[in-house]
């Protein structure tokens, strides 16, 4: 695996759901497509090379998520994705609403009544029973949409089972599948739902390209208008080098995903050492099934803001909670909606990891975590 | 500074407002070595300030902020304190107002989010120091560290800080106390910073068009209740709209015309909701009380038989010579004047001096009403009776 290319080493960086070091498959690649800068909606030789290149990288995505290539959507990103779907879907297929879970992304609940949010349980998990009786409260159709994993704790959903009530009753389903790649196999047919997001840089490619794929048979009113892109799904000049970024990580992935029981057990190490120096710690989601990178803990009575700035201050990059853009930080939506108590709450981090941490980087996060822990239990 | 180690061993926080003077701090301390780490506190919500509630919860302040710290090259954070800047500083903001009274928020401020919330936040951070922006000095002495007066009197902040507490004064620095404002910018210059022409701010920060009133109603919906507008010598003068659009020491405002002299607020009843307005000479006051006194002179508090010192008793006044007596084991004190002032006004800070070192101070209460004048004492009704509106630190 080639390794660092493109990182700073300064900080242990053990924030990969936030994003993650850009692969140097997909650096080299980015670089490429900066060359051939031609627009691929032009007829001459350079927009044909750099449209070329932006089908490799859709054959690529599609191969990835085992998805049809030409119902693969490039967007900026996940959020982007996430809000053609849910518009784009809801509109073409008539929906009267969007049903989805507490815990899912500002992205997704951005769109969506509070009373059409659906309760999860203590570990972050949607209810089905509280779907099935808000799906049985509904003539028209509706579009549910449920995550992969969650960003903040790592916990899977029932994508399964959410599809087939969303088959019984007549729904559209979307699953926001942005934590997934590189982390746990992501088959869109397998899953059965009709639309998935991606994010090029949660898994090693560059910011500012996503994807939203379509199942076969399923269409999408367009959102952004204007040129005829996209197959007029989305307007606009494409983002060639961050969409041949994609396309070169996601032939990558599968490479990560032979690297993940590494990561786990990296991660298990870590909790194991968390939960005997710090027994009032709390590990969420600990024992249902979750991405192996990824830990969500609390430390009660220090606040999330403390550990976060005292590790950066000590060269460990983490995160808590979703920051504002002024940077402050709110507490989790995702552990207030299990319940957890908002003093808690406010004391969780999120520690995730990828390809590039060695134990080095663990042992730097826990000597710092593990002292501060000790400090605040003194006082 | 005073650190027994060296300045890259030596971590000093910096709270970062985003203006030119804290931004200078940030760079000062950065150029002279220090582990430098810049704090900015997210107090309240920008764009509900502003009415404008699609805008983003963080003004242009913070985002100033953040830009001085990545260019001087420092670690940067945003940290909330809204709910505690509600509770210890707007609600006794708008409960002072409704109380007749015209409160001080930014010593508030100054003694509850600053110097408590963030002043802990940079301990638990591992600091040895917060530094501010704020033009005072601190300077060491036999009992501990002395809070003194800014070098530069036009720029002197020791009246929003009178409520600093010996242990948060241990911690704290103000590396600007020694300097006035032209220095500063040119510092701000010489250190390439965006903001060395910012403005000063004017208003209070959570009120930045200047409508208080509007703030008071949106906390406290009941607080615009209408009244009388009476005057000392009982006749009804007209209405008003609610207690909290006066100040005492208020000469516009009144809408009462055809009196012979000009009219003043010279008291508010809160409680029957009614202006008591008079002339001039009403105005004046030789003794009142102080509520929440601290206290960094000699002792926990100013002597019981008295001690002679001079006051301020508004952001702009000029301190006047008074003799102080602590009450109550140090937490009230009674002030007499040696010259009666205009506009001693309720909810203001009065803040005691030695020379250009801070004693200490406490909060002017409103719970005698004025006693009768001396006729000897009218004749300082010519003098033009300040007011205590907006004053900022």
């Amino acid at each position: 695996m080639v390794k660092g290319g493109m990182t700073a080493k300064a900080h242990a960086y053990l924030d990969y759901n936030a994003t993650t070091p850009v692969l140097n498959e997909v650096a080299l690649a980015v670089t490429a497509a900066l060359g051939s800068f031609g627009n691929p909606s032009s007829m001459h030789g350079p927009g044909r090379q750099a449209r070329a290149a932006v089908e490799e990288a859709r054959e690529a995505v599609a191969a990835l998520i085992n998805a049809p290539a030409q119902r693969v959507i490039f967007t900026s990103g996940g959020t982007e994705a996430n809000a053609l779907a849910l518009r784009g879907l809801a509109a073409a297929g008539e929906c009267s609403a969007v049903l989805t879970s507490a815990a899912e992304h500002p992205s997704i609940l951005a769109h969506v009544a509070e009373h059409d949010r659906i309760a999860v349980d203590k570990n972050g998990i949607i209810d089905l029973d509280a779907l099935e009786r808000a799906l049985k409260q509904r003539a028209a159709p509706v579009l549910i949409a449920v995550m992969f994993a969650n960003n903040e704790t790592g916990v899977l959903q029932p994508v399964a089972e959410a599809v087939a009530l969303a088959r019984r009753y007549g729904a559209l389903i979307h699953c926001d599948a942005v934590q997934a790649p590189g982390k746990i196999a992501t088959d869109m047919h397998d899953l059965g739902v009709d639309s998935v997001s991606l994010s090029a840089h949660k898994f090693g490619g560059i910011k500012g390209a996503g994807v939203l794929a379509l199942r076969g048979g399923v269409e999408i009113a367009a959102d952004m208008l204007g040129g005829g892109q996209e197959r007029r799904r989305r307007a606009g000049t494409e983002n060639v080098p961050g969409i041949v970024g994609m396309g070169a990580a996601a032939r990558y992935a599968g490479r990560l995903l032979d690297g993940g029981s590494r990561v786990t057990e990296l991660r298990d190490e870590l909790e194991a050492a968390v939960k005997s120096a710090a027994p009032q710690a709390r590990i969420f989601g600990k024992d249902r099934p979750r991405l192996g990178n990824t830990s969500c803990i609390s430390l009660p009575g220090i606040s999330s803001e403390t550990q976060v700035m005292r590790l950066d201050l000590a060269g460990v990059a983490v995160s808590a909670g979703s920051a504002c853009s002024s940077g402050k930080i709110a507490p989790s939506h995702v552990l207030l909606a299990m319940g957890v108590d908002p003093h808690e709450a406010k004391s969780a981090i999120r520690v995730s990891l990828g390809w590039e941490t060695t134990r080095a980087d663990t042992s730097r996060f826990l000597e710092v975590w593990l002292a501060l822990a000790a400090q605040f239990q003194d006082s | 500074m005073g650190f027994a180690k060296p300045t890259a061993a030596t971590r000093v926080v910096v709270a970062m407002s985003g203006g030119v003077d804290s931004s200078v701090v940030a760079a000062l301390l950065k150029s002279q070595g220090y582990d430098t780490v810049g704090l900015t506190m997210q107090l309240y919500d920008h764009g509900a300030a502003t009415a404008r509630s699609k805008t983003c919860c963080a003004g242009q302040d913070i985002y100033d902020a953040r830009r001085v710290a990545d260019m001087i090259g420092i670690p940067h954070y945003v940290v909330d304190y809204e709910a505690a800047f509600k509770t210890a500083v707007m609600d006794p903001f708008a409960d002072g107002y409704i109380h007749g009274e015209t409160p001080v928020p930014c010593v508030l401020c100054n003694q509850t989010v600053k110097f408590r919330d963030l002043l802990k936040a940079a301990q638990d951070l591992g600091a040895d120091a917060l530094a501010t922006g704020h033009y005072v000095q601190r300077l060491e002495s036999d009992e501990g560290a002395a809070l003194h007066r800014a070098a530069d009197p036009d720029r002197d902040q020791s009246y929003f800080l009178f409520s600093t507490t010996r242990a948060q004064l241990d911690f704290l620095r103000f590396p600007l106390g020694g300097m006035n404002k032209r220095e500063t910018r040119e510092l701000g210059l010489k250190f390439g910073l965006h903001v060395a022409a910012k403005p000063d701010s004017q208003d209070i920060c959570f009120v930045p068009d200047g409508d208080y009133a509007r703030v008071i109603r949106a906390l406290r919906p009941e607080a615009a209740r209408p009244g009388e507008i009476v005057h000392v010598d009982g006749r009804v003068l007209g209405r008003h709209d609610g207690v909290i659009h006066f100040t005492v020491g208020q000469r516009k405002g009144l809408g009462v015309g055809g009196e012979v002299e000009p009219l003043y607020v010279v008291r508010i009843e809160p409680e029957a909701a009614r202006i008591v307005a008079g002339p001039k000479e009403a105005l004046l006051r030789r003794a009142f009380s102080l509520r929440g006194v601290n206290w960094l002179g000699v002792g926990q508090g100013p002597a019981g038989d008295g001690i002679d010192v001079r006051v301020k008793l508004r952001s702009t006044h000029q301190p006047v010579a008074a003799t102080v007596f602590g009450e109550a084991g140090g937490e009230r004190a009674r002030v007499v004047l040696a010259e009666p002032e205009a506009a001693v006004t309720p909810g203001q800070a009065c803040v005691v001096y030695d020379g250009a070192r801070v004693l200490g101070g406490g909060w002017i209460t409103r719970d005698e009403a004025p006693a009768a004048l001396p006729h000897n004492l009218r004749r300082r009704s010519a003098a033009a009776a300040p007011t205590a509106r907006v004053s900022v630190a």
